[in-house]
């Protein structure tokens, strides 16, 4: 069925769809949209929606109701997201799945509440202090903030880490012509089949589709943000540090090929490469398809775990990489590390609160 | 063929609702490409609001207006910022009881004067001007603004509204009449 | 202890109190030779045993402090949070599984400073939390530096020349925001603060234990109270109770610990109404 809705609906409806049941938020322009129908939608399908005190305590919430066993969320904007980074960061560490969308707006501090922007990039990967697993994934419009969201919550679920949605203020407020699927496949954790004496919370095993407990499951588990033995209590020994970092990180190296996930349009005649995420992917594009000039193109779904060996293998021997974004260049640095030899690295950059124009990527073009 | 129409005036005006109910009935009752967006101020009420709705054959790719083909503004600031920024071939409609000016290609539309004496709420003037919208362009069938309105407004006011767009139609018709004669 | 347990004498509450502990790997623990935890920690044992609440429907929860390693010890669902985020991320829990005992401790100043805006919430909310707040006056686990709760002119490492703050006031805090059970008891009065625990555990909403206690190692030696007698003895010439305080003016009561209880009330607790507005919202569709 043809319908026009908007990127925040979106979220809030594949969020519904894929089983979210707790929603823990504060109001903030631009996602607000989100709270406002999760608190509307949630009652009518038994979970809860909860007005907290402040992003603070809405990650924190999100966080217990999923250790108490039902799929979390939240959604916030910039500042918000900011006080939220403790929280992501304690969510990795005990490996909790949560979802968390930040509807990107221009920074830094309140800067613009109403105009978009893509300046959390970097943000969304390193704002937490400590290496720190993460998945973040970036949808163009609509329709892939619906597709975006299934994901982000699957992912989540599956690898018992925090997932980021990262729209931007364009998107979210943006409405378009979709039609959504009418079945979509929901992935429930399993809980673990084991005695409560033989149990251990954190296995040493690929964590993808592991059965885990919940409070109240009948395991007595402790969960602590402090550095734990696989048995989840605090340890100050370099191994076992050593054992609990190296498993954080594994969970996404081991787990890069499922997380991966790009639109790529190679063109063997080209010398340029274009690599593009979220909204201003739609002026790259345009402006691809407005030259007559053979020109290679990747767009990035998953912008975390950042696929490294991919952009690799499509910038060699490229003459040169162009990065189109509306920040000061957060993408263009991550770009940079996977370049070798003389490509030359073009930054195309608007930072003022306007969408940049497929103009603006046509002439460097 | 990419269409792109600007709605702009004040905060309270109802322009994003316009703008959505007239992207719901090109894109969902008339089947063609629609992308809608607006741009807005902190206010609620007052300030400058804008929306924005671009219609296509094709996808639509850079989701925001470069130049307008048709331009709507039910504020003097609103026609101040916009006019100077719309296509060669583009045509700007005005209020003719908020906007004032000497321009002679600028078609002025008494929307609010229309949504207040003949419908009795001022409220109504951003369907006022989508059913003259509908009777002077070929964006839109007024047919595929009724059934958007259905969609979107609260029943206790669908009728309000219905009576709205149909006397904008008709309002629409008689000054493009008088204008081609 | 394990004197108690080799002495095998019938009804001695060591071995009951092991049972509810993590025995086999998480001792010893933590705290300092007269560290008043320990009194609060076996008054809450002592509670949830006699009041028979099922093991695997507990869940103690905690922030960031000496205080907040207790959850640690515990043998039963525990949730060691970020610093002053213990009631936010209990909160969840409870609307998660609102069958759930949920019983949150932690110090002066993990619930009065960072967590102030969370303890301020759950007790309007009257979430079905019951909240420990042990005051020993300062930050004990990072080596003393003074708290919201630390009483005028007295020293910490980072008030040297003694506080010029008034202190803060958890159990009118809690009142005012609303929470259904409010009380305080000191660590010199085991039997009051046990009976506290259980009646607070007995109600609905949200409930506050203000439970002041010693800290000889840190507050005790910076304020020449270094053994953990002077320091109980303090607390005890410092007590008056809440009838004795009705009869004192407000100079009279400004260095004293008023205990008692302040509030007991009915309410509705959170996720019974959450529950009744989901029932509310289906019924209407």
């Amino acid at each position: 069925m043809r319908r026009l809705v908007s990127g925040n609906e979106a979220c809030a409806e594949a969020a519904l769809r894929a089983g979210i049941r707790f929603f823990g938020g504060y109001p903030i322009t631009p996602s607000t949209e989100i709270a406002e129908l999760m608190a509307e939608e949630l009652p009518r399908v038994g979970g809860v929606f909860m007005q907290m005190e402040d992003e603070i305590a809405s990650i924190m919430a999100i966080v217990g109701a999923s250790a108490a066993g039902v799929p979390s969320m939240t959604a916030t904007s910039g500042p918000g997201f900011s006080l939220m980074q403790e929280g992501i960061g304690y969510a990795a560490m005990t490996e909790i799945p949560v979802v968390v969308v930040d509807v990107m707006r221009g920074g830094p501090a309140t800067g613009l509440p109403t105009k978009g922007s893509q300046g959390d990039l970097q943000q969304a990967r390193w704002g937490t202090h400590g290496d720190h697993p993460v998945v973040v994934f970036a949808p163009r419009g609509v329709e892939e903030t619906f597709a975006l969201t299934l994901r982000a919550v699957d992912v989540s679920e599956r690898l018992r880490v925090p997932v980021i949605l990262l729209t931007d203020e364009f998107i979210g407020h943006m409405r378009e012509i979709v039609s959504f699927p009418s079945r979509v496949e929901v992935y429930h954790r399993q809980r673990p089949r084991v005695a409560s004496s033989e149990y251990v919370h954190y296995a040493e095993e690929n964590n993808y589709n592991a059965p885990y407990a919940s409070y109240g499951g009948g395991y007595a588990i402790h969960l602590t943000g402090l550095t734990h033995r696989a048995d989840g209590f605090p340890i100050n020994d370099a191994p076992t540090i050593r054992w609990n970092n190296e498993r954080l990180r594994a969970k996404i190296e081991d787990n890069l090929a499922y997380l991966e996930d790009n639109y790529i349009d190679d063109d063997p005649d080209a010398d340029t490469l274009i690599v593009a995420v979220g909204s201003s992917a739609r002026s790259a594009y345009e402006a691809k398809l407005l030259t007559d000039k053979p020109l290679a193109y990747i767009r990035l779904l998953t912008l975390w775990p950042f696929p490294d060996a991919t952009i690799h293998r499509l910038a060699r021997g490229r003459k040169r990489v162009v990065v189109p974004e509306m920040n000061d260049g957060q993408l263009c640095r991550e770009v940079q590390r996977c370049l070798s030899g003389d490509t030359e690295l073009v930054s195309v950059t608007r930072n003022d609160g306007s969408m940049l124009t497929p103009q603006e990527v046509l002439e460097v073009l | 063929m990419r269409t792109e129409i600007r709605l702009s005036g004040r905060g309270g005006q109802g322009l994003i609702l316009a703008g959505i109910v007239l992207a719901e009935a090109c894109g969902v009752y008339e089947d063609k490409q629609v992308v809608q967006t607006q741009s807005y101020g902190p206010e609620a009420r007052g300030g400058a609001s804008r929306a924005e709705v671009i219609i296509s054959d094709g996808q639509i790719r850079y989701p925001q207006a470069y130049d307008p083909d048709i331009l709507v503004a039910l504020s003097q600031p609103a026609f101040d910022r916009f006019a100077p920024k719309i296509k060669k071939s583009g045509l700007i409609f005005a209020d003719s009881f908020y906007v004032h000016t000497d321009r002679k290609d600028v078609v002025l539309m008494p929307f609010s004067e229309t949504a207040r004496n003949e419908i009795g709420r001022e409220v109504v003037t951003n369907v006022v001007m989508l059913g003259a919208l509908s009777a002077v362009t070929d964006i839109v069938k007024l047919e595929s603004l009724k059934k958007a309105l259905k969609h979107r407004v609260r029943s206790a006011f669908l009728d309000l509204n219905l009576r709205a767009v149909d006397a904008g139609y008709k309002l629409g018709k008689e000054i493009w009449k008088k204008r081609s004669s | 202890m394990a004197s108690a347990k080799a002495s095998g004498k019938k009804h001695s509450f060591t071995p009951m109190v092991h049972t509810y502990l993590r025995m086999d790997n998480r001792f010893p623990h933590v705290w300092c030779p007269g560290c008043g935890i320990g009194i609060l920690f076996a008054a809450l044992i002592h509670a949830l045993h006699e009041l028979n609440i099922p093991k695997d429907k507990i869940l103690l929860a905690s922030g960031i402090g000496c205080t907040s390693r207790m959850p640690g010890y515990l043998d039963t669902d525990t949730f060691h949070v970020l610093h002053g985020r213990a009631l936010a991320a209990a909160t969840g829990v409870k609307l998660a599984r609102p069958d759930m005992e949920v019983i949150v401790v932690g110090g002066d100043g993990d619930m009065l400073a960072i967590g102030g805006n969370h303890f301020i919430h759950a007790a309007r909310r009257n979430i079905g939390i019951t909240c420990i707040v042990l005051n020993n006056y300062n930050y004990a686990m990072t080596g003393g530096q003074q708290s919201p709760t630390t009483p005028r002119d007295m020293f910490a490492t980072t008030a040297p020349y003694g506080t010029i703050d008034d202190p803060a006031d958890a159990c009118s805090l809690a009142e005012a925001s609303g929470a259904a059970f409010v009380a305080r008891t000191t660590t010199y009065n085991f039997v009051q603060l046990k009976r506290f625990v259980k009646t607070a555990l007995s109600r609905k909403g949200f409930r506050l234990i203000e439970v002041v206690a010693q800290c000889p190692t840190i507050f005790g030696r910076l304020n020449r109270m270094p053994a953990t007698k002077d320091l109980i003895t303090w607390i005890k010439g410092h007590t008056v109770t809440l009838e004795a305080a009705k009869k004192m003016d407000a100079d009279e009561l400004r260095d004293k610990i008023v205990t008692g209880v302040f509030v007991d009330r009915e309410v509705e607790e959170y996720s019974d109404r959450y529950a009744r507005l989901i029932k509310k919202v289906r019924n209407a569709h």
